[in-house]
């Protein structure tokens, strides 16, 4: 079984859960034997500790096209000693653009090229920023990088044309690979795959991580609307992420109910040996987190709600706000608004070791989301064994039971969990201990497995 | 022959109502949910299966006969929303053919924490039966058949000469259930075990289809009981009164079935039907039986573990008994009921862990989403209840 599968994130360059999801779901291939060429655009720079093996110059069919290139230069230095080497996974990167969200970093900022670089100046944030704290006039201009947002679009400028390039160029590399199977992650490489389809015959199968309704709420962005739409219905099946999102693809997207599968996202087993995790800023403080995009459906302002609600019982409190987006400002203005500035710590987007740091510090996640597809953050909280709380509103509430569970708008409720885990220990640490044994059951190569027999069935005609 | 004794437990507790901290007022019991419940299970349970006890006294002319517990908690529930359901199980008590036995009114753990307690909340309970009922009980119950010999040499001391607990196999080993026995050191009292097989056949498998023995009839539980025959004087059915339309639907046949056993079981052999009481008036013991650690008849580990089982349990039991001396010391009765009834056994069953996972007879109108919920609701009341202490 050979795969071409189209992605536009992957590990270390994570702005939402979808790297993540491709990084483990390609992991989990790899192990049951399935071969997968995973087209990237080339503005991602490559994980340089995964188990995609990077395709060597001279087996590349498309050298002669600048268009398509692999990285090779990064092969050697990069295969970590002792490293397992992945055989059945190739990365080709083509060069498209595409950035579905605002990134957190200021465009023309040079990308990140490991896992070395970044997290030096990032670690020193939350210690800085929460130092910094009390001023709240606005974030330090370094961690306040997120561009202005004023068309309150949620996607780069001049992306259709990027979409329109990555799928030339992906039919290009196409026309030089045997596969049984074509699989495209999200909307941004849904005409990729048509295209790819089209020429070669092979069956379409389009991979739902998140739809237009649970990134922009009502305000949907018609053309893109259109192209999950049209995505979704040539394609012969729809892998949704959990049974919130299929429902979403059927009621939203008219798609036919039969060919609309379910395969939940996993976590892989914590980085728990990370060093300088900083000393809270005072001892007897609590730590509550939010880790995310700071966007309308994320649910900040529900999180600070509870916050202040929180704080009118519960002193010892620290709220760390941990992620950039387009609504960072008016967070931090908010905070200053409702009087809760100094139990707010906005630590801006963090990346890599800086997350199990923060997870680290924490006693608390909360997920508030208005609508999330999956959400691969509480899972891994867990497995940084904080207990969580999330929303009723997301797809991972489907298979995490020992979790406290809010509606997003009741932060009457949310503030009630959040000082129950504050006060009482015997909760914090039943959550814990079950969470525990619970995300240990998730497993990437279960997700692939289910994969590997939607693949087997669409591949013989299903 | 064997001499078959039905126990029916009749319970149901004050559920409370959603109460977050930043609740105030004094009111912690779910008073609709509650009402509801109760008359729905009257319906559906107490009032058809009293009816079927009642026809069956009839039919066979006073011989046979059912033993019953039924808690403080749910008469009171009873004489508030349903009285008629009290009217049946007063024209069954004047059969002459039903025992009623005692336990503690509010259907609580006490005995593990504070025995003083225990006694005064197993006395209350005694003194509404005999009032309600004009029996005096000379069996005793703890409950969810919490026992060891502890408990056995306190109920002795209080007078009981029979206590009732699980015929668990970790204690029985290779004896039967079917034989009755006493504590040790306590010759004058005995036990009776439930033979949990024959008995959890109905009260948790009559209705499931994929048990091999599903459909259940009448005459071939009956034809199991006779199979005892030799090996014992006994056959103790001990079930929660709910099996009958309530954990059972009436359309799995429950009521059909319970209304032919009896006929069967007659017919199957020469047997017949006892009160406890009568049961151990006629049969001797067969010996020592000794528990030194609590068990019950709860799940397949027949210990306290789905009460008392994960660190939230723990907390909540312990915090609410901590209270004990200033709440009983308060004089305020209104506060001291509320402080009993949040001891029933019920609220720390809705916080178990280890059956969260998988379910099915934890999820009995369990009010609460998940363990932790009924964990953070409980322990916002017993907040309340701290300040008002404090308070005074």
């Amino acid at each position: 079984m050979k795969v071409f599968m189209l992605g536009w994130e992957f590990p270390p360059h994570i702005s939402g859960g979808l790297g993540t999801a491709c990084h483990g779901l390609t992991k989990g291939l790899d192990e049951i034997g399935v071969d997968v060429v995973f087209v990237v655009p080339t503005a991602v720079p490559v994980d340089t500790d995964s188990h995609v093996k990077l395709q060597s110059p001279a087996t590349l069919p498309l050298l002669n096209r600048p268009a398509v290139q692999a990285v090779e230069s990064q092969t050697q230095q990069t295969q970590a000693p002792g490293e397992q080497t992945v055989s059945h996974v190739d990365l080709r990167q083509v060069d498209a653009r595409l950035e579905p969200y605002r990134q957190p970093q200021p465009t023309g900022q040079r990308p990140v090229r490991s896992l070395q670089d970044a997290p030096q100046e990032a670690s020193g944030n939350i210690q800085s920023l929460g130092q910094s704290l009390p001023g709240l006039g606005g974030t330090d201009d370094s961690h306040n990088n997120v561009e202005p947002n004023s068309s309150g679009e949620h996607y780069g400028g001049d992306l259709m044309t990027e979409v329109q390039k990555y799928a030339r160029l992906a039919l290009e590399l196409a026309a030089h690979e045997e596969f049984d199977v074509i699989h495209a992650h999200d909307w941004m490489t849904f005409s990729a795959g048509q295209a790819v389809a089209a020429a070669t015959g092979k069956p379409l199968i389009v991979h739902v991580h998140s739809t237009e309704f649970d990134r922009a709420g009502e305000h949907v962005n018609q053309q893109i609307y259109e192209i999950e739409r049209t995505g979704m219905h040539a394609a012969r099946r729809v892998i949704c992420v959990s049974y919130l999102t299929r429902e979403t693809a059927i009621s939203r997207y008219q798609v036919d109910p039969g060919k609309v599968s379910v395969v939940y996202n996993a976590v892989a087993a914590a980085n728990n040996h990370v060093s300088n995790v900083p000393a809270p800023i005072r001892q007897d403080e609590k730590i509550v987190l939010f880790l995310g995009r700071l966007t309308l459906q994320k649910g900040p302002r529900y999180f600070l709600e509870a916050a202040t609600k929180v704080v009118s019982r519960f002193e010892n409190v620290r709220f760390i706000i941990a992620g950039g987006g387009d609504m960072i400002d008016a967070c931090v203005k908010l905070a200053a608004d409702m009087g809760i500035g100094r139990f707010v710590t906005f630590t801006g987007f963090l990346r890599g070791d800086d997350v199990a740091r923060v997870f680290k510090m924490a006693d608390l996640y909360v997920m508030p989301s208005v609508s999330e597809p999956f959400g691969i953050a509480p899972l891994e909280a867990i497995s940084h064994d904080v207990p969580v709380i999330i929303s009723k509103q997301s797809g991972v509430s489907e298979i995490l039971t020992h979790a406290l569970k809010v509606d997003f708008w009741d932060t009457d409720d949310m503030a009630n969990k959040i000082l129950a885990v504050l006060r009482h220990d015997p909760l914090q640490r039943t959550l814990r201990q079950h969470g525990q044994i619970e995300v240990q059951k998730l497993s990437w190569l279960d997700s692939a497995k289910e994969l590997g027999n939607i693949y087997q069935e669409v591949a013989s005609g299903g | 022959m064997a001499s078959v004794v039905f126990y029916f437990q009749v319970h149901q507790p004050f559920r409370l109502r959603r109460y977050t901290i930043f609740d105030t007022d004094t009111n912690y019991f779910d008073d609709q949910a509650n009402q509801e419940i109760c008359s729905k299970v009257a319906d559906k349970c107490y009032l058809p299966a009293n009816q079927a006890i009642l026809d069956l006294i009839e039919q066979f002319k006073g011989e046979f006969r059912v033993s019953y517990s039924i808690t403080g908690t749910i008469i009171e529930q009873l004489q508030k929303w349903r009285p008629d359901v009290i009217d049946s199980f007063k024209r069954l008590a004047d059969t002459g053919c039903v025992e009623f036995i005692a336990e503690t009114y509010y259907h609580s753990l006490i005995f593990l924490y504070n025995r003083p307690e225990f006694i005064s909340q197993t006395q209350k309970h005694h003194r509404l039966i005999s009032e309600l009922f004009g029996q005096e009980p000379k069996v005793f119950r703890n409950t969810e058949l919490t026992y060891n010999n502890d408990v056995a040499r306190v109920v002795q001391d209080m007078g009981y000469e029979t206590i009732l607990t699980e015929g668990a196999d970790h204690i029985l080993g290779y004896r039967s259930p079917n034989y009755l026995y006493h504590p040790p050191n306590c010759p004058d009292m005995h036990i009776l075990l439930k033979n949990y097989r024959l008995s959890d056949d109905i009260a948790f498998r009559f209705s499931n289809r994929t048990w091999p023995e599903w459909p259940l009839t009448a005459e071939k539980f009956a034809s199991w009981i006779s199979r005892g025959n030799g090996n014992g004087y006994v056959c103790n059915l001990f079930m929660d009164y709910e099996t009958f339309g309530e954990h059972q639907w009436a359309d799995t046949g429950i009521f059909d079935f319970l209304r032919a056993l009896p006929g069967e079981i007659k017919k199957a052999g020469d047997n017949d039907f006892l009160t406890i009481s009568q049961a151990v008036q006629r049969y001797p013991s067969a010996g020592e039986m000794d528990v030194p650690h609590m068990i019950s008849w709860a799940d397949t580990e027949r210990d306290i573990s789905a009460w008392l089982g994960n660190s939230m349990q723990a907390n909540a039991l312990h915090d609410i008994n901590a209270m004990s001396g200033e709440i009983l010391d308060s004089g305020d009765e209104e506060l001291i009921h509320q402080w009993r009834l949040l001891q029933s056994s019920d609220h720390f069953y809705y916080m178990c862990t280890k059956c969260f996972d998988d379910g099915d007879v934890h999820k009995y109108f369990n009010p609460y989403e998940s363990p932790y919920e009924a964990y953070i609701n409980y322990m916002n009341i017993l907040d309340s209840v701290r300040a008002r202490i404090d308070n005074q």
